[in-house]
């Protein structure tokens, strides 16, 4: 087999903060070090990219040395947390923007899908954007012209595609641009998590079509957050973590590395610093499993702070998040004045609560009951494990947390005498 | 191993050198190109009353103003023998092709930000796109010149003295649409980085209409402006056209070809320059 994607050291940098103040004297320290024949100065001072340690420089790479192969044929996956870098990779795989370092080589044409519908223009209508969209995402006029039928067909919005998409529901407009891009027939294909709207039957068909894709020998390199849909149509799969690759390999094992990985360790030293508080450490009471904690016994957490001045109120407030940051819920303590010295905010979730899911935890000191003093996101990951299960039913319970001490009450209804025969 | 199949189709690199402009990328996304024009066109009177009717409104409108106030109020002489309607239709009709062409390819990053930082094609298509859907507008508001061009000829027994040089008039066109693309790309560029320009574009352009001859020809300049008005490669093009079609009007070769050697000079460097900001401005706009 031969090689679809080949990327060399590839690393990018970005700056943080604000952008223009300050540029053009930058952009004049580094043209003067070009010409003197030196390193670009803004180049060394890079730092990797874990956005939960505030770095000491504005300017972090959001890829680091990235090498990979990918073969033809293959279905490759990219997982990582946010801000590991996927969406850079994409971009650059894309032609979006261009690598600051390194090369990628590429054999076969390709199709990058970071969005659908780029380019829809609302006062055209849906037959006027098929061409347009088909023509920015590179393909032919006449290529559109011979499947325009079946591009109609697929996106089931047949009747409208006279009217101008500023009409169409979000949902047709979502089909109609993502039936265009199914219609693309490159070589490889790179897809962003665009899969994720739309409704159920529609998800189903564009799984579908890329597996189609795959079918037909052609190279899919897939981003999502939905660890089933990477399952199920990747075959190998690339984990990034801080802008470098942490693993490559079959899909299975990355992706239960990725699962591992989101679990931190279960004890986080912080020493975020702001007026005289530090807040030192969260901990979790997890029976010594690496962040693990079973779902039917009660869970700890500890949030403990220093502090070296007088502050007349202070809480503590635990963040629970989805991986992929929603939060789902926060469990804020009363709040307590606090003179110098060492304090533990200590919380306990009841048993039967959570689910067996990851639960990401930011922490959040609070002053006075209103103003946030520190805040720490994605300061540890935890998963919910399930021990033994009562009942039949042996499947995964969906939901993000699992109240399953909730009083219900069963009453049997009282029978009426029904009156008469009925008729 | 590395030295079999070495024949890459695409290869990702740090900026390349901004000389290579990828032209053939450019020819490869040619029906873009037409289907970028025709949405401009038909997305541009959708859902008015009067349609395409408007293309003819805004410089007749116009005109009617500025004989108004440039001709009846502030007394402009516009030279011995053309109507001054047919002066300034003549002028604005030519002015606004080259304005448009420059302020709306100066907005081009700011305007496609969104398109830009998702999907990749040669970026050259939007100004190039934005040329020629002026361009149909601007043959669209000739005609309405030639309209009125021909109404005072027949009703009110105007002579034009239209000489050979309206064979120039291509050229002309192309040099307008040369310049507006090259400086528009330059502004494009800057902006993208140092967006105080995009302010100073609007009313730059109305300065340089009027340092431009449109609503006077450039006759009636004292000497010592004139020389300066030289300089001007827009100066020569409006007035050369005049030239063509009324037979009134300085014409120099000399000034011409200037003209034509600095718009060469800004839309190569126009072009450079672009090339260069494309491959960055996602990661700073």
């Amino acid at each position: 087999m031969s090689t679809a994607i080949q990327a060399e050291q590839v690393s990018k940098l970005y700056h943080l903060g604000e952008i223009g103040t300050g540029t053009l004297s930058r952009d004049l320290e580094r043209w003067v070090a070009r010409v003197r024949g030196k390193e670009d100065p803004f180049l060394k001072i890079g730092e990797t990219n874990d956005r939960s340690v505030a770095g000491t420089s504005d300017i972090v790479y959001s890829l680091k040395n990235i090498n990979f192969r990918i073969e033809q044929g293959d279905s490759v996956g990219i997982i990582g947390k946010n801000g590991a870098g996927k969406s850079t990779l994409l971009k650059i795989l894309s032609r979006v923007t261009s690598p600051t370092t390194g090369r990628i080589k590429i054999r076969g044409r390709v199709a990058s899908l970071l969005e659908v519908g780029t380019g829809f223009h609302p006062e055209l209508t849906g037959k006027e954007n098929i061409y347009l969209n088909g023509a920015i995402l590179g393909m032919r006029k006449r290529e559109i012209d011979a499947k325009l039928d079946e591009i109609i067909a697929f996106s089931g919005v047949e009747r409208y595609i006279g009217t101008p998409v500023k009409r169409y529901s979000s949902g047709m407009y979502v089909r109609l641009a993502f039936a265009v891009a199914a219609h693309l027939e490159p070589e490889i294909l790179i897809v962003d998590e665009v899969l994720a709207v739309g409704d159920a039957e529609f998800q189903k068909k564009c799984l579908g079509k890329m597996k189609d894709v795959r079918g037909e020998g052609r190279t899919v390199i897939f981003v999502s957050h939905n660890m089933i849909a990477v399952k199920s149509l990747c075959r190998t799969g690339i984990l990034l973590q801080n802008g470098e690759i942490a693993l490559q390999g079959d899909i299975d094992s990355v992706v239960q590395n990725y699962s591992k990985s989101s679990v931190n360790q279960s004890a986080r030293t912080i020493g975020v610093a702001e007026k005289g508080i530090t807040l030192e450490s969260l901990e979790c009471s997890d029976n010594g499993n690496q962040g693990m904690f079973e779902i039917d016994s009660d869970l700890t957490l500890k949030v403990s702070i220093r502090s070296e001045v007088h502050h007349e109120l202070i809480s503590a407030n635990v963040f629970f998040n989805t991986p992929d940051g929603s939060l789902i819920f926060q469990a804020c303590s009363h709040g307590t004045p606090v003179e110098p010295g060492h304090y533990a905010f200590i919380c306990t979730i009841p048993a039967n609560m959570l689910n067996d899911n990851i639960y990401a935890l930011d922490v959040m000191i609070v002053e006075r009951g209103e103003r946030g003093l520190i805040f720490v996101k994605d300061v540890m990951s935890i998963e919910g494990v399930e021990k033994k299960r009562k009942g039949a039913w042996l499947g995964k319970f969906p939901g993000l947390i699992r109240p399953m001490t909730l009083p219900w009450k069963i009453e049997k209804a009282v029978d009426v005498p029904t009156q008469g025969e009925p008729i | 191993m590395s030295t079999k199949n070495e024949h890459w189709d695409l290869v990702i690199e740090p900026s390349q050198s901004p000389f290579r402009l990828n032209l053939r990328d450019v020819w490869h996304y040619r029906d873009l190109l037409y289907l970028l024009v025709r949405r401009d066109f038909v997305s541009f009177y959708k859902q008015t009353i009067l349609g395409p009717a408007w293309f003819f409104l805004q410089p007749l409108i116009t005109t009617i103003t500025f004989t108004f106030i440039f001709g009846r109020l502030a007394k402009i002489d516009t030279g011995d023998t053309i109507p001054q309607p047919l002066f300034y239709m003549a002028g604005i009709v030519t002015w606004n092709y080259f304005a448009e062409c420059l302020t709306k390819t100066s907005t081009v990053f700011k305007d496609n930000a969104g398109i830009f930082g998702k999907v990749y094609f040669p970026r050259l298509i939007m100004p190039l796109s934005i040329v020629l859907s002026n361009l149909l507008k601007f043959g669209v508001q000739l005609l309405l010149f030639f309209i009125m061009l021909a109404y005072y000829i027949i009703a009110r027994d105007y002579h034009p003295g239209i000489s050979a040089h309206i064979l120039l008039f291509p050229l002309m066109v192309a040099i307008m649409a040369g310049l507006g693309l090259g400086l528009g790309m330059i502004i494009s560029a800057a902006t993208t980085k140092y967006r105080d320009l995009a302010f100073l574009i609007t009313f730059g352009v109305q300065l340089f209409m009027y340092a431009t001859p449109v609503i006077y020809p450039l006759s009636t300049l004292p000497e010592a402006a004139r020389g300066i008005m030289q300089w001007n490669p827009m100066a020569p093009v409006i007035e050369g056209i005049r030239y063509g079609f009324f037979g009134e009007g300085l014409f120099s070769w000399s000034y011409l070809t200037y003209s034509m050697g600095i718009t060469t000079i800004i839309l190569l460097f126009g072009m450079v320059i672009f090339n260069r900001v494309e491959k960055k401005f996602v990661d700073t706009v």
